[in-house]
């Protein structure tokens, strides 16, 4: 994966696989501390202990057309690259939260990535989805919140193209400012 | 680039929902991006915003556009599935952000598979 953006997209779409109604999506920058923290937090059907255990092994999957499955791995192993780490709280029936941390001016560390399209993937896979992304640098930082654009647009979609492309430009020109 | 306003928002809601009446139904073509991590890792995001692009600028009403997980065949992503109309759904490989509008333009559109880009067409040969 190229960018940070990817791999967010990635996890999503394991949540999205859970049944979450809800993801909340949460990238911290402390320049102070040099780290990156990404959490990503869903209210799906979450996992029991033996699953969670095997959730982080490369040749563990739950799908059935492939006996792979990678995306927790390769998230893991873009942070630990860089000198951190990831870690997955899952309870059944209550969700997941993936959290990964990266050593923000390390050399392996990859840029953040389009965001603005990884969250418009995120909605139109689901427009139902409540989703939460917050990304702050030190001090500054900024919240899309889905339920902001849903109360204006009165059923309409949030899967509609000019709507996506709406929030997409509006989540660009919001990170430009951060 | 359109003001971010709450006013531009409202103009979409009520345009969306003008036009609505044209998109209700089912459609004449849908098209399933492979939104799995080999897709994912190999531009399937980009694909899927080429997609949303052509379909806006073209103006298609009746294509629907949904996502699914790998479908097994990691190597050829990244992959969609086009279904047009009543014809069996035809997968495609190795997809580019310039592929995918040919064959939104050509196929979901139209109804003509682009062969090139094609996973299979017809069957094994024996040796």
């Amino acid at each position: 994966m190229k960018e940070l953006a990817l791999h967010i997209l990635d996890i999503a779409e394991n949540s999205l696989r859970a049944g979450a109604s809800r993801i909340d999506i949460e990238i911290v920058e402390d320049p102070a501390e040099d780290t990156v923290r990404v959490a990503i937090t869903d209210d799906g059907r979450g996992m029991d202990e033996e699953t969670l255990k095997k959730a982080l092994d490369p040749f563990f999957t739950t799908k059935d057309v492939r006996k792979v499955g990678m995306g927790l791995s390769l998230l893991r192993q873009a942070a630990r690259r860089t000198g951190g780490d990831l870690r997955v709280q899952s309870r059944p029936g209550e969700g997941t939260a993936v959290t990964a941390e990266f050593v923000r001016s390390h050399i392996d560390r990859q840029p953040l990535g389009d965001m603005a399209s990884t969250i418009t993937a995120v909605l139109l896979q689901n427009p139902a989805i409540e989703l939460r992304y917050h990304h702050a640098i030190g001090a500054d930082g900024f919240t899309f919140d889905t339920s902001q654009v849903r109360s204006v647009l009165d059923g309409v979609p949030l899967s509609d193209p000019e709507v996506l492309q709406f929030i997409g430009n509006l989540i660009r020109e919001r990170q430009q400012l951060t | 680039m359109a003001k971010l306003t709450i006013e531009e928002l409202r103009r979409i809601r009520d345009e969306a929902k003008r036009s609505r009446t044209l998109r209700e139904g089912e459609g004449k073509a849908r098209i399933t991006v492979h939104m799995g991590t080999c897709g994912i890792a190999s531009g399937a995001r980009e694909v899927m915003n080429a997609l949303l692009g052509a379909i806006d600028e073209h103006g298609i009403q009746d294509v629907l556009v949904t996502t699914s997980g790998c479908a097994g065949l990691c190597s050829h992503e990244p992959m969609a599935t086009v279904e047009y109309r009543d014809t069996p759904p035809v997968k495609y490989a190795k997809l580019t952000p310039e592929s995918i509008v040919r064959v939104l333009l050509e196929h979901a559109d139209k109804g003509a598979i682009v062969r090139e880009h094609a996973l299979a067409i017809g069957s094994e040969k024996m040796s």
